[in-house]
Parts: structure tokens; C-alpha cells; sequence
């Protein structure tokens, strides 16, 4: 079998792999596959996690099974596995530049220097990791792809085959940004085969960094090599296989060592690294400039306090969060947590959050509302910005009765939109959907003279703050739907200390 | 190129009649499409006339001599649901050969079956049971929740029952609804859980017994609130009128009323084992009138005259809220 077969299969497998994953992150299907594969072998959340938590969560102890085939034989995921590049490849293969001429081919895979500038993002994520901001889930392939579909591709397909995927369809706000992103990043390839994985793809940068040590190489033997050129044909990487090979760009594909008509190409065991060059090709200054922009997306996202004493109302975290500071820490964006919510209620935040937690997820109970008997979020998050709580965690059940229930937000009444309060006309929706026993929504009877002097009997609802955990049903059952007169926000939430609104917490009230 | 010298070739006599021919019919076709859509009138968006389908009866012609309604007590739920149906006559009287039953549980939302929110998965088991033992074709299972769906019939566990007996378990899914017209005191024209009706030729309500915040309880005729789509949070304006209103809507052909645990407060939703009381009664009966009528005073142990509903349903002669007065049947299994 000749290695391009070979190949073919496992980008095959790997990309329906990870589709099959993503499918399945669902309620009804989600039996015990490990969903989150993708981004668990995803190095740089490893390595980007670890700077900024000093740990390394859970799961994401299997990003070594890459990690060590990157030290060994180089960029291998870039070209075998990661679904995003395959995606790309694909692209590239039938609208590109795929099936164009040798020679426009061989000129669009020469080395440019604009494929630095993903080392300089890497570099700009990093610094920002190390003040505690985690951003590489904006660019990061796996985190990149799955967002994309979870937010966007899932719910535009399913309004093509409605039901197909949701049983009652979901919406996600700002999804045409990401949808359109998607689609502009994948028809790059029409103009620069591979363009994301070559400029911009800081998991690229990453592995190609480790790949300085690799210690299996392409070697070209220059008594054989008569500089035809033609390995350049069809090089994924723009790895300059034709002269001195540029390690950390090669995607190790193999079609290098296919197409040499002259089998002056090999792959090697420690061939002699005169022949190459090694590291990334990143002048000090440009890195440096990657440094003062890491540190100046740090010092103006984190000042612009939407972490701290200018938080949201809005930035209602899914059960189980951590601390917002922390939260930032770990939140890649990867939007898992988005696509398993079985009631659409989480959301990709545009910018509530700040220019940190763009793409995060936030809880819109206009859309949805937190399902009381659920913590799927926490269940699927690989990095832990939403813990693996229980469900007798979550609702302060059993042995957690002493600490109560996990509160994400309190509700509260608009009084001039409500239909009891204001308007003279029976509802308390609200009430009747509040699913903690006692009910944190209770009525009271009141018999109120009408305009027309007839007497009316109204039920006028209450919320005992020290039940409301902020689940939002009663917001998205409110039949005032265009602004609810019921609405949950952050206030309230247990994971910070500085949002609780009670003294104790509700603990010792309910 | 052609040397603007030369003489223009002339174009034959076929291709000018193809050329004419096909402009011809571009012109021809776009003034027929236009005629064709034109629109000539405006409407006023919101007040077009509406059409809907109309529901057909359920209900079988009343029997002469077998009760109307049985109260069965005992412990072991699919004994006493067997009892209940017993004293009717048996599951054969409802269901034929052939026949595509339809079972409506409330499944409203996603709790587990010992808050005794939702339809208990041993009464879906026992009924669809006796269904399938009196020779139905098949049996479809349909709930439109207020939580989502999919956790709503996966821990209320009705989708193992339905796996277990191989019962089609519908989702209430985008196409799934279609609206219905009716001459009812507020509902008249409303989205509708439609799909499972287009093959039924039988329909079972299969309502747990429940405490409800603003309308008293939630029994078998409230069950039906589960099968309306679209807006249904505007109910609670006029909650009494519309719950007798779906005794106008549905004509079922059996009720049952599972009262074997009984959520006494906290209702709809519930939400802690102390709001269930364990009362071991089954209630099956023709007329859901008269069956809420008795879960009311006798299973949620409250005073009829407060359940407005179910004064307006009698008023108006959906059915008998005195069911004493009804030929019923108390049985122990």
C-alpha cells in the first residue's frame, strides 16, 4: 500500500471520528463515548491549561499520545488526524489549487514568509496565558472546529432537515459570525492552499515548535536531487522538502518522497541537521512584538473589568463554573458544553463577557432554561472551567444538603410588564414551572377592583431569593416573551463569593 | 475575429426562428409567471381567516350495562391498573384487532418517576401491556413537554418502557404539529401535536394525579394540555376555560387516572418525596369528568366546588363531575 493510501484512510477515519463524536453530544445518543477525545489529545490545551491552572485536568493527560509522536516524527497530526487540517485538505483539494498545473502548484507550496505569523500568535497566546487570560480556543483547530459546528453547521443543517438533529430547533446568537468565519478561513484555501494551517493555526506553531526535535526527518540527498521541483507538487506543509527542509512546517504527508521521480528523498533516522532548517523561523523582534500583544490583550481585556467590578448581568455561567477569573483560565471556547446543553439555553457569548470571554458559554433564557436534573456541560467540558458536579451536588441533595443547591443567578420581577402585577389578567406560568420543592415562586391571593368596577381574584407572584437557584424557566415561560417579566441574572451565583447576594448564601434561610 | 470589411454573414432562416423562438418564450414565460403570482389583494397580517383540522371522536357508543367509570385500590400498580380496566370489562371492550392506539402520558417534565410528576413507567407498562394483549397493531406514545423532550421521556423512564415493548415513542418535532379548529369557550384555533393522530384509531389519556399551582390539579383532562403546541403560556389567563375546553377537544376513548402516588403540593412540578402521598388508586373511566371529579375529592382529598374547570366542563355537558351518579365499580386487586 503506498503511504498516500494510507494516509487517505486515516484522514477518513480521524475526520468521521470526530463528526461522529460531535453528532452524538446529545442527550439521546450520548451513551458513554468519550466525546471529548479531540480536544483531550489537543496538546495546546494541555500545555496552554497547565500555564495558566498548573494543572493538568482530568482527561487531558492524553494529549501525550500526541505530544510524544510530535517529539519523535514531527507535525503527523497535522496531516493524519486533526479534522480541521483534513477539512482543509479537502477543500483545497477540490476548490483550490488542487488539480491546477504542476507548475502553479509547485508555486503555491514554496514557503512564504507570512506562515511565521502563526508562531507569533502562539507566542501572543501564550503571554496571555501566563497573566491568566486563555485564548487560544479562538484560533485553535479542534476548538475552532467544534465551535463551528455546535453553533453554527448543527442548527443550519437542521433547519434544512428540520429535526434532524434537534428535536426542536436550536438558535444560537452571533452564529452567522462564526458560520462566516468558518467559511472564510476554508476559502482561503482557494487562494493559499492550507491557509489557515500554514499562517495561522497557534496548534500548528505548537506542534511545530516540539518538531524541532524530531528525531525522524525528511532528508533530500543532493547527488541525487536534480531540483525539479516536483516534491513541491503537492507539499501540504510548504516545507521546502526541495532545498533545506523546514521541519516545523512539514505536515509529515509523505508526498514529498511519491512524487521524486529521482528517489533523492527519504525519511531518516537522525539524518544530519546541516541539511535543514530546524527551529521556527521567527525573528526575535516579531516574537517580541507577540509578546507585547499577549500582554497588551491581557492588560486591556482585564482592565476593561468585565471580570471584575463591571461584570454583566448577563454573564450567567453554566452549574458547576468556576470563578469567573478562573473560568477565563479555562474556558477554550471549544463550545462542547453549547452543543450537549439539551435545552439551547447555553450561548456562545459575543461580547458580554469582554474581549476575554468571547465565544464562552453564557446562559440566554430568552433561548432556554437550565435543566434542573442535568449537569451535561460540566459532564463534557475537558478543562474544567465547568466541574463534573453531580446531580446531588447541583441541587444540594443528600449530602450536600448542609450547602445547598448550585445557584448560577437570581430572579426578579419587572413588575410593569407582569400580567398580575400590572395588567389585571390571571398567569403565574412562572410559578407553575419553578421546579424546586418548596417553590423559590409563590402567589398571593389578591382580590383587586378592575377599571370597570367588577372585583377580580389575581394571584401575584413572589420570589423567595433564598429558593431561586436562576435556572430561568420561569423567564422563558413568561408569556411576555419579547422581554420577560421574570428575569434571572448573575447576581446570586455561589461560585463567587463577590456575586452571592444573601449574607448566607440562602443555605441557612431555605 | 471578423474584418469589419467583410460583409456580415447572414444568419440562416433555422436559426433565426430558434433565436426568436427562444427570447419569444422568455417574454411568454415571465408574463405568465407574473399573471400567475400576481397578488391582487393586501391582507391585514394577523386577521386572515384560519382553517384547521377538526378532531375526530374517540370515544366508543356508551354500553347499556358495563360501568362507566372503576375505582381500583391495591399495591401493586400493574395489578390495580388490571384491576380498574377489569371492572370496565377488560381492555377487549376499548381495543380491536388491528387498532393503532395512541397513549398520552404526561411527561411535562424531565424528574424521575418517584416525584410522581410524570406518568409512572409501570402505568405505561401496564396499559400498553393490556392494549397489545387486545390485539392493537400498534401502540404510539406522544407528550409534548414543557422541559426538553429528550430528558422528559429518558428519566421519567417511559423511553425504556417503550423500548422494553417496542411502542413508537413520538417526539413532538417541527413538522409534528398541524392546528386545529373548534367551537371551544378560548381555544378555537391552535397548534397541534398532530403526527400521532394521522394513523390512530384509538387514543388513551394516561394521566398521573397531581396538585397544580394555578389551576387546582392536573388530572386527565388537564393531560391533554400536553398534546397543544405554539403559545401555551397565554392558558393561564383563562386556565379554567381552557382545560374544560380540551373535554371539548379530545374524545378519548379511555381514561386513566393513575393515583397510586399522588403528588399533594408543590404541584406541577413537585420536586421533593414529601410532596407525594402514597394513595394505591387507579381510576379508568369513559367520562373524564367524572374520573377527575373523583380523583379531585377522594386522591387529592379536596373540595369540588373550588375546581372551576371542572363546573364548566359539566355546565356544559362534557361530562358528569357527580360520578356517584355514573354506573361505576370499586374494586380491590
Amino acid at each position: 500500500m503506498k503511504i498516500r493510501t494510507a494516509r487517505r484512510i486515516s484522514q477518513v477515519f480521524f475526520f468521521s471520528l470526530f463528526t461522529f463524536f460531535v453528532v452524538v453530544t446529545d442527550l439521546r445518543y450520548l451513551k458513554g463515548y468519550p466525546v471529548s477525545l479531540f480536544l483531550e489529545l489537543d496538546p495546546l490545551v494541555a500545555f496552554a491549561t497547565a500555564i495558566t491552572t498548573h494543572a493538568i485536568y482530568k482527561g487531558l493527560l492524553w494529549s501525550l499520545l500526541l505530544i510524544i509522536p510530535t517529539i519523535l516524527l514531527g507535525r503527523v497530526f497535522c496531516n493524519w488526524i486533526c479534522p480541521y487540517g483534513i477539512l482543509h485538505h479537502f477543500i483545497g483539494w477540490i476548490f483550490g489549487k488542487g488539480r491546477a498545473a504542476d507548475p502553479v502548484r509547485i508555486e503555491s507550496n514554496r514557503y512564504r514568509s507570512i506562515y511565521q505569523i502563526k508562531y507569533v500568535i502562539l507566542i501572543a497566546m501564550i503571554v496571555a496565558a501566563l497573566f491568566g487570560s486563555l485564548q487560544i480556543g479562538l484560533l485553535d483547530p479542534i476548538c475552532l472546529f467544534y465551535r463551528s459546528m455546535s453553533t453554527a453547521i448543527l442548527p443550519a443543517l437542521n433547519l434544512a432537515a428540520p429535526s434532524s438533529v434537534y428535536v426542536r430547533q436550536y438558535f444560537h446568537a452571533g452564529a452567522w459570525a462564526i458560520g462566516f468565519l468558518l467559511f472564510v478561513l476554508v476559502g482561503m484555501n482557494v487562494f493559499i492552499p492550507r491557509f489557515f494551517c500554514r499562517v495561522l493555526c497557534p496548534l500548528g506553531a505548537f506542534l511545530g515548535t516540539l518538531s524541532s526535535a524530531a528525531l525522524w526527518r525528511i532528508e533530500r540527498d543532493p547527488t541525487k536531487c536534480v531540483d525539479c521541483d516536483l516534491c513541491l507538487k503537492n507539499c501540504e506543509g510548504a516545507s521546502d522538502p526541495h532545498t533545506q527542509l523546514r521541519k516545523s512546517e512539514c505536515f509529515v504527508c509523505f508526498n514529498c518522497i511519491e512524487d521524486c521521480p529521482e528517489d533523492a528523498l527519504s525519511f531518516k533516522f537522525m539524518p544530519p541537521l546541516q541539511h535543514e532548517v530546524t527551529a521556527p523561523a521567527v525573528p526575535a523582534r516579531r516574537a517580541f512584538l507577540g509578546v507585547l500583544l499577549g500582554g497588551a490583550f491581557f492588560g486591556f481585556g482585564r482592565s476593561s473589568g468585565d471580570s471584575d467590578r463591571n461584570y454583566s448581568k448577563k454573564v450567567i455561567r453554566p452549574p458547576g463554573s468556576v470563578e469567573e477569573k478562573e473560568f477565563l483560565e479555562r474556558c477554550i471556547k471549544c463550545d462542547q458544553c453549547i452543543r450537549v446543553c439539551p435545552t439551547n439555553v447555553l450561548q456562545a457569548a459575543i461580547f458580554a463577557a469582554g474581549i476575554e470571554g468571547i465565544w464562552t458559554p453564557i446562559l440566554n433564557m430568552k433561548v432556554g432554561y437550565c435543566e434542573l436534573n442535568c449537569t451535561l456541560c460540566g459532564e463534557v467540558c475537558p478543562t474544567g472551567a465547568i466541574q463534573r458536579i453531580s446531580i446531588e451536588e447541583k441541587t444540594g441533595v443528600g449530602a450536600f444538603a448542609a450547602q445547598g443547591p448550585v445557584r448560577i443567578g437570581t430572579a426578579f420581577y419587572d413588575h410593569g410588564r407582569c400580567l398580575p402585577w400590572s395588567m389585571e389578567t390571571p398567569c403565574v406560568v412562572c410559578e407553575e414551572v419553578c421546579p424546586v420543592s418548596p417553590k423559590a415562586i409563590f402567589s398571593r391571593e389578591v382580590t383587586i377592583t378592575r377599571r370597570d368596577g367588577t372585583p377580580i381574584k389575581l394571584r401575584q407572584p413572589y420570589v423567595e431569593p433564598s429558593l431561586c437557584i436562576g435556572c430561568g424557566i420561569c423567564e422563558r415561560e413568561c408569556p411576555v416573551t419579547d422581554e420577560a417579566a421574570i428575569r434571572v441574572t448573575a447576581i446570586g451565583e455561589t461560585r463567587s463569593r463577590d456575586r452571592r447576594l444573601l449574607l448566607d448564601g440562602g443555605a441557612k434561610s431555605s | 475575429m471578423n474584418n469589419p470589411s467583410e460583409p456580415t454573414p447572414r444568419i440562416s432562416r433555422r436559426e433565426f426562428l430558434l433565436r426568436a423562438g427562444a427570447a419569444g418564450a422568455l417574454i411568454a414565460g415571465s408574463a405568465a409567471g407574473g399573471l400567475a403570482m400576481w397578488q391582487r389583494r393586501h391582507f391585514v397580517p394577523g386577521f386572515q381567516e384560519k382553517q384547521g383540522l377538526h378532531l375526530p371522536s374517540y370515544s366508543l357508543t356508551p354500553d347499556k350495562l358495563l360501568p362507566e367509570m372503576a375505582i381500583a385500590h391495591g399495591a401493586e400498580h400493574e395489578k390495580v391498573i388490571r384491576a380498574a380496566i377489569g371492572a370496565l370489562g377488560g381492555m377487549g371492550r376499548f381495543i380491536s384487532k388491528g387498532d393503532v392506539v395512541v397513549i398520552k402520558p404526561n411527561v411535562a417534565f424531565d424528574r424521575p418517576p418517584a416525584l410522581a410528576a410524570t406518568t409512572h413507567p409501570d402505568a405505561l407498562r401496564a396499559v400498553a401491556r393490556l392494549v397489545l394483549e387486545a390485539g392493537a397493531a400498534k401502540v404510539l406514545v406522544a407528550d409534548n413537554p414543557i422541559n426538553s423532550p429528550a430528558g422528559c421521556y429518558l428519566k421519567s423512564g417511559l423511553l425504556a418502557v417503550a423500548n422494553e415493548l417496542h411502542l413508537d415513542l413520538l417526539y413532538p418535532e417541527t413538522n409534528s404539529f398541524s392546528p386545529i379548529q373548534m367551537d371551544g369557550e378560548i381555544l378555537r384555533h391552535w397548534s397541534f401535536f398532530d403526527a400521532p393522530f394521522k394513523r390512530a384509531t384509538k387514543v388513551i389519556g394516561l394521566a398521573p394525579c397531581k396538585d397544580h399551582n394555578l389551576c387546582h390539579a392536573s388530572m386527565t383532562m388537564k393531560n391533554w394540555y400536553g398534546l397543544l403546541g405554539g403559545r401555551r403560556n397565554q392558558f393561564h389567563q383563562h386556565i379554567h376555560s381552557i382545560v374544560s375546553d380540551f373535554a371539548l377537544m379530545m374524545k378519548p376513548t379511555l381514561v386513566v387516572l393513575d393515583g397510586m402516588n399522588v403528588l399533594m403540593k408543590n404541584g406541577p412540578t413537585g420536586g421533593r418525596l414529601s410532596d407525594v402521598k402514597k394513595m394505591g388508586t387507579v381510576v379508568a373511566g369513559t367520562d373524564m369528568v367524572a374520573v377527575d371529579s373523583y380523583g379531585y375529592t377522594h386522591l387529592l382529598e379536596r373540595d369540588i366546588a373550588e375546581l372551576t374547570y371542572i363546573h364548566k366542563a359539566n355546565d356544559r355537558g362534557l361530562g358528569n363531575m357527580n360520578w356517584k351518579q355514573t354506573r361505576y365499580k370499586e374494586v380491590q386487586a
